[in-house]
């Protein structure tokens, strides 16, 4: 497809008034906080912000010798991962299975996708709800197996909490790419290994998951971004970061460091290591994308 | 389907209607609990068939008079906010993404491809990355707790910027030079044939972008800390601070099924332009 038109308008003011209205938001809300974000993390203010002082690199030195910051770091990376790898293997099972039925794949569809409409905030109540060490259904149900379940007490068992509902959250998005995926690829192809004499088991395995593997990889890096940042709501409503920190991911942290702690240096520096994160798993997207379209 | 399985088809149907139930219980649990009294819902289990509540609750909730709960704001209230911020965003980013892929697409101008690259580079700086500074610059404008606070820092938008771009590059030529001939300008080009040609476009983008307007969370934690101005979701966790006993759990849960539906409805009764959306703006 041609990236330039042939044919264009002469102005040499109107392109500017169109453009006007998003230049304008993203200069004042996304580029001049960004840079400010950059400056601040070079800088050390009192909490009044009364007095300034540039301390170069201090913020990241004391940053990465902080014990809290790097187990956050853990924290984050165990997260992610987890939801990842849970919500992709779901949503690739339900996806191949609703891929084979004869009927009903619509209906199926239908009643899997709603939870996208869910806030990640709601999600989190409604997680925290049913495991409510008191009066949660599914709490009093494991006491019944013997399970003692507190997530207030017991940072294992919060850190499977948000990652439930996280994962709740996220499998319709992975079904729909997911079944997307496996609608285009071509029957033919099943078919001749089905004439072969391959079994269901084995044409998955050698025909539709490397098929399939552009699609899985997207939903990976986008499954991660997810996790990193947009969880925040469900583990401020349902965790609040604790057992102590053993929930409080990269972003929790960011915001409660600024916003609670009011330690701003400190918190403009995060500001600037979850940017080169965001840089970078951006990059790593859009590498793969031009891949997908050369292939 | 290849061949005739039949063990393997029940297998099937098996698998999804079990994914099906274990997605929908936290729902199922919900609802249950929006119809039940606070007591019944703390004497451990609380019952699992649905009780007699229903109207009381959503009424109590919606009007805000219900007795216990640590924030006791009218959730009609929240809706409105909600629903006109979401509204805002959704409009909005569409808006301003089609006037600035018109304008990157159709006019040759300089510094073109660094205003590309500008809203481009946006991808990579999601709220999260730049909370202090942004929240003092919307500080510094006086837009805490006001509707432009919620919704103007959220409205720039580089994935729709793209899809329209990219939708724009495929709308053939010759209708730009038969606008030409019959002696319309660019703003009547725009309106009388651009416009009618998105509208697929639109409808998809609007129900992703109405979705994440109505679920934000964060940036209205932080600039709303008037009752009168918070949004639905923000008004859930208000409402639980005060731990597991004191809550009123069934106004709480009539809150969250009050907050799930509208999205839901956009999501169900939308979804054909939701899946293409999805898929598109991802490409």
């Amino acid at each position: 497809m041609a990236t330039e038109k042939r044919v264009v308008f002469r102005s040499a003011w109107l392109p500017w008034v169109l453009l006007a209205p998003q230049v304008g938001v993203i200069a004042v809300f996304f580029f001049w906080p960004a840079g400010q974000a950059l400056l601040q993390s070079f800088q050390q203010s009192d909490a009044f912000g009364s007095y300034t002082e540039w301390v170069g690199l201090e913020n990241f030195h004391r940053l990465f010798s902080d014990p809290t910051y790097l187990a956050s770091f853990k924290t984050t990376a165990l997260f992610s991962v987890l939801v990842a790898g849970l919500g992709i293997a779901i949503s690739l099972l339900l996806a191949v299975f609703a891929d084979r039925v004869v009927r009903g794949t619509t209906i199926y569809r239908t009643l899997l996708i709603w939870p996208y409409a869910v806030a990640p905030a709601v999600a989190g109540v409604l997680w925290l709800f049913m495991f409510a060490p008191s009066i949660g259904i599914v709490s009093h149900t494991l006491r019944s197996f013997g399970v003692e379940w507190n997530h207030l007490l017991n940072s294992g068992q919060a850190m499977a909490l948000i990652v439930a509902a996280a994962v709740w959250k996220q499998i319709s998005y992975n079904f729909l790419f997911f079944l997307a995926g496996l609608q285009s690829i071509p029957k033919s192809l099943v078919e001749a290994a089905a004439i072969d004499g391959a079994r269901p088991w084995r044409r998955f395995w050698t025909i539709q998951f490397p098929l399939l593997s552009p699609t899985t990889f997207f939903l990976f890096v986008i499954n991660i971004v997810y996790a990193f940042f947009d969880t925040f709501a469900i583990v401020d409503a349902s965790t609040q970061g604790g057992p102590g920190k053993d929930t409080a991911i990269l972003v929790y942290k960011v915001y409660y460091d600024g916003f609670k702690a009011m330690d701003l240096g400190g918190s403009a520096a995060q500001s600037v290591v979850l940017m080169v994160i965001v840089i970078a798993l951006t990059v790593v997207q859009f590498r793969f994308v031009e891949k997908k379209v050369n292939y | 389907m290849v061949e005739h399985r039949p063990t393997l088809g029940l297998l099937a149907h098996a698998v999804l209607i079990l994914g099906v139930l274990v997605v929908a219980f936290p729902l199922y649990v919900t609802f249950v609990a929006s119809t039940q009294t606070a007591e019944q819902i703390v004497q451990a289990p609380m019952p699992l068939l649905p009780g007699s509540h229903l109207v009381d609750n959503y009424l109590a909730a919606l009007n805000g008079t219900a007795m216990g709960v640590a924030s006791s704001a009218p959730v009609g209230r929240m809706m409105a906010v909600s629903l006109v911020s979401a509204l805002v965003i959704a409009i909005g980013k569409i808006a301003i993404s089609l006037l600035s892929a018109f304008a990157i697409v159709y006019f040759r101008f300089p510094l073109r491809n660094v205003v590309f690259w500008a809203i481009f580079i946006t991808l990579m700086l999601p709220v999260e990355v730049r909370i202090g500074p942004t929240y003092e610059v919307v500080a510094g404008l006086g837009l805490l707790n006001s509707y432009a606070g919620l919704t103007v820092p959220l409205i720039a938008s580089a994935t729709a910027t793209f899809l329209f771009r990219q939708f724009f590059l495929t709308v053939p030529d010759e209708l730009v030079e038969a606008a030409r001939i019959d002696g319309a300008g660019p703003m009547r080009f725009f309106l009388d044939v651009l416009l009618p040609l998105s509208v697929t476009s639109m409808a998809a983008l609007f129900v992703i972008q109405f979705i994440y307007g109505w679920n934000q969370y964060l940036w209205p934690l932080l600039v709303t800390t008037d009752e009168s101005m918070y949004p639905v979701v923000i008004g859930i966790k208000r409402m639980i601070s005060g731990g597991d006993a004191a809550t009123d759990w069934n106004i709480v849960m009539a809150t969250a099924m009050l907050a799930m539906i509208p999205p839901a409805l956009v999501v169900l009764l939308m979804q054909k332009w939701f899946v293409k959306g999805l898929v598109d703006t991802e490409k």
